[in-house]
């Protein structure tokens, strides 16, 4: 009980600290920052808005897990980016071209969809094993890549369609390539079906990491690559499973906008989760669970946000919010740590002289 | 006249009397040795003279004034420098910006590189460090790179040198510079305070020695003057008589375990590390190598290990495994106590239970199939913890936490209770404490007797001469003498070591 409480002073330390912050950011633009607090919680905890928030959040639990994998390996796949919009981009062709019978088209655009992540990201991958460049290198390059790729695929002499004026993109997914909504009580925005998926990739990412072989060996290589391989893991191949991994839980990111409430990928799809990912990994601590409330609270800032324009506050608050929230919730992870280990240390050197 | 006197030093943590009534006396222009066990404290009683931690009583007096220091700089202001054991020098700066880093002159607000490359090269000559200025410290060797530290030291106007440690890095002709370093030091008048358990070395160098048993200053010793031997200091530093490694009668049989045939491993500069190594170990046998460190003993190592590129072939209880990786050779039954253990045997920022699985993740009580058991390898951790001593209030604590005897205790017992048929085992009692040492010897003793064959590499010729079956010596990476242990002196093996003479076989 006592170890749990410890995890939670880092996080609820930064979020004070965030607070009070943006506080006095607040007061510098002549707003209350408590009733400003106030509106943005009544706001964001109306039925449309907790559904808007369960919606982001499931896309950034998808981001935040692919770089979450790549961290607890030291490998920073800063790519999520270009490869959830690739994967995007081509399951959105998919769907949109062939029509599956009864509901095996879901699972299958699904996978292609991780199949073309992981691909992107196994460029990156094969890169660092043979030829030793960095992942964070070659991932950003990849990034850009994609986005050419993608234009060329969307161009209508290709495999673009007009599906609006002035817009051009992917046909519309048929019905029965979409994925089912659920709709809460009396919300009157339904959320995306794939938030199921999503707290099972939690899982399954926890189960992974701590209850297999395979996961060891990751976490392995992460803490001392030369502790790992002294160990007997192969360290080139446990790169590439990593970096496929990552790349294939990125393929992801994009499906719930695209199968749930868009239904076409167009050239202005939003590009810069892979991103938001990132700052969620951190916030959550590569943890499942730290990587979901660290989504929720993302999404509720991002939500809360719209209600500040209405009141005359400027929302860039919440984005300084957001960054503060980061950079100090990483500064208090460190710090904890350091104050176990010292306190460890203390124990066990009691322990020596028993 | 006195530099250092410490008086009636008292320390206490939670729990814990690190330092009582530790009184220590240093003259002035002399090398004074603090030896003992690891625990003992003189590394808290060290960071207390250099101003890191504070004593609860005592007085601390330096050059005849008292003193109390409240952060090391207070130490430095007053002529106190400490090299630690681990260097603190950014690789891609030269020698001389790591000296001057933290202290950089200026002229006019700018940089004057060239009045500290004078005084660097002035302090360098005169007391022989043998220092050149505009290298990076990328390429320096280990020795070198101690040197640099102790000039930084000295950069910054230090009197009085606490070196903790400092051979505990080096091979041995770098502490024969080492040494030659802190004579031309004490002639010019600086005083030294030399942190050891290689008890040889302490001798060989010091011209007084205190030694500090559970936190007590138990003896002064004045070695230029009185007769004093390394085992009588060991047994001042343990409080009792010595354990030996002596092993009971040969249990070899004719089972061959372990057989090495043409080991070559070429390194990337193109040169042989270890050349056409032929031998065998059988069931029961404890194979040693003697050699002076960097003969080729870690390459020979890694070769057996699977983690560095070799040819030859390497044949393990039948099964030719010299295209097989790493880990398939462990399945095979290898148990592995790397010499480095930090970087190749734990995972630091890890509990110890996890660092139970660490080289045995595919075996029970770790693992079955694709999963973990953590439940059983936690079960298993704290067996080990009980069967091998490991001081630790528990399980979950990280690696890190442990003290490095500690942390040897917990690899050798994660080894030995994998039921290994074959050991590879370089310096399997470095750096812990005798009653940890005597306890592990009994475990290689009985794994012996079990039919365990044993690959032995030791820089502690008595560890070597006493538990091995038989000894090859190796130099620049060929064997070039064998010795038979039940009748080689460490005089005649050390020899043989450097290629002086063969061994009596």
């Amino acid at each position: 009980m006592l170890r749990r409480l410890d995890t939670l002073i880092a996080p609820v330390v930064a979020i004070v600290f965030s607070i009070v912050f943006a506080s006095f950011i607040l007061l510098a633009f002549g707003a209350n920052p408590l009733d400003t607090f106030l509106r943005m919680f009544e706001y964001a905890t109306t039925p449309r808005s907790m559904a808007l928030i369960l919606n982001s959040s499931t896309t950034y639990y998808f981001s935040a897990v692919a770089v979450a994998i790549g961290f607890k390996m030291n490998l920073f796949n800063i790519g999520v980016n270009g490869q959830y919009r690739l994967a995007t981009a081509v399951a959105a062709l998919v769907a949109g071209y062939i029509t599956f019978p009864g509901y095996i088209g879901i699972p299958i655009i699904i996978f292609i969809s991780m199949l073309v992540g992981a691909a992107w990201a196994g460029i990156a991958a094969w890169l660092k094993v043979v030829r030793g460049v960095s992942e964070v290198i070659s991932t950003i390059m990849l990034n850009f890549i994609a986005i050419g790729l993608i234009a060329y695929l969307m161009a209508p002499s290709v495999l673009g369609v007009q599906t609006a004026e002035n817009v051009i993109g992917t046909p519309i997914i048929p019905e029965g390539n979409r994925i089912p909504e659920i709709t809460l009580g009396n919300a009157p925005i339904p959320v995306y079906g794939m938030i199921l998926l999503a707290v099972a990739l939690g899982f399954a990412y926890w189960y992974i990491l701590n209850r297999t072989r395979f996961g060891f060996d990751l976490r392995a290589v992460g803490m001392s690559p030369t502790a790992a391989v002294a160990s007997g893991v192969n360290v080139k191949r446990m790169t590439v499973y990593a970096m496929l991994l990552s790349g294939a839980v990125a393929g992801l990111v994009g499906l719930p906008l695209l199968l749930g409430a868009q239904y076409t990928f167009t050239v202005n799809f939003p590009g810069n989760y892979g991103f938001t990912g990132i700052a969620i990994a951190l916030l959550g601590r590569n943890h499942p669970v730290g990587i979901a409330f660290g989504a929720l609270l993302w999404a509720f800032l991002d939500v809360s946000a719209q209600i500040l324009d209405l009141i005359g506050v400027p929302r860039e608050v919440i984005v300084i919010m957001q960054g503060v929230i980061v950079l100090s919730v990483v500064i208090a992870y460190e710090v904890t740590r350091r104050i176990k280990v010292r306190r460890q240390q203390a124990a066990v050197g009691m322990a020596g002289h028993q | 006249m006195l530099a250092v006197e410490l008086s009636g030093i008292w320390k206490r943590f939670p729990g814990v009397i690190a330092n009582k009534d530790i009184n220590l006396r240093v003259d002035v222009g002399t090398v004074h040795a603090i030896v003992g066990e690891n625990g003992s404290g003189k590394s808290t009683l060290m960071k207390i003279l250099y101003g890191m931690q504070k004593a609860d009583e005592g007085t601390i007096t330096v050059n005849g004034k008292p003193i109390v220091f409240s952060s090391p700089s207070d130490a430095i202001e007053v002529g106190i420098g400490m090299v630690h054991q681990h260097f603190m020098l950014a690789d891609n700066l030269t020698v001389l910006e790591n000296v001057v880093l933290g202290s950089e002159p200026s002229k006019a607000g700018r940089l004057d590189f060239g009045a500290a490359r004078k005084r660097i090269l002035e302090i360098s000559n005169s007391y022989g460090l043998d220092i050149t200025p505009d290298v990076l410290v990328s390429e320096l060797g280990v020795g070198d790179r101690q040197r640099v530290e102790i000039l930084k030291v000295l950069y910054r106007g230090a009197r009085i040198l606490i070196l903790d440690e400092p051979t505990a890095v080096l091979v041995p002709h770098e502490v024969e510079e080492l040494f030659q370093a802190l004579n031309g030091l004490k002639a010019e008048g600086i005083t030294i305070i030399f942190i050891s358990h290689k008890l040889d070395e302490v001798l060989e160098i010091a011209d007084a020695i205190t030694v500090i048993r559970r936190g007590e200053t138990v003896a002064s010793l004045n070695p230029k003057q009185q007769q004093v031997t390394a085992e009588q200091l060991a047994e001042l530093m343990v409080g009792s008589e010595l354990p030996t490694p002596e092993t009971q009668g040969s249990t070899v049989t004719d089972k061959v375990v372990l057989s090495v045939a043409r080991l070559t491993s070429v390194n990337k500069d193109g040169k042989e590390d270890i050349s056409n190594l032929d031998f065998k170990i059988h069931a029961g046998e404890i194979l040693g190598i003697a050699g002076v460190e960097g003969n080729g003993q870690s390459e020979l190592v890694e070769a057996i290990m699977g983690t560095r590129a070799a040819t030859g072939e390497i044949t393990i209880s039948g099964v030719n495994v010299s295209n097989l990786g790493t880990r398939k050779r462990r399945e095979l039954g290898v148990a592995y106590i790397p010499e480095d253990r930090s970087r190749l045997a734990l995972l630091l920022d890890a509990p110890l239970w996890e660092n139970r699985i660490l080289g045995h993740q595919t075996k029970a009580p770790n693992a079955k199939g694709f999963r973990l058991t953590p439940k059983l390898a936690k079960e298993d951790t704290k067996t080990i913890v009980k069967e091998f001593d490991v001081r630790t209030p528990g399980i979950d604590v990280l690696a890190s936490a442990l003290s490095g005897g500690n942390q040897q205790k917990l690899i050798v017992g994660r080894e030995m209770s994998s039921n290994p048929i074959l050991l590879i085992a370089s310096h399997p009692t470095r750096g812990v404490d005798v009653g940890a040492q005597a306890a592990i010897w009994d475990h290689l003793r009985a794994a012996r007797e079990n039919g365990l064959a044993v690959l032995l590499i030791s820089a502690d010729l008595d560890e070597l001469i006493g538990l091995s079956d038989s000894i090859k010596v190796i130099l620049r990476g060929k064997f070039v003498a064998d010795a038979d242990p039940t009748n080689v002196t460490p005089q005649e093996l050390g020899n043989a070591m450097t290629g002086a003479v063969k061994a009596a076989s």
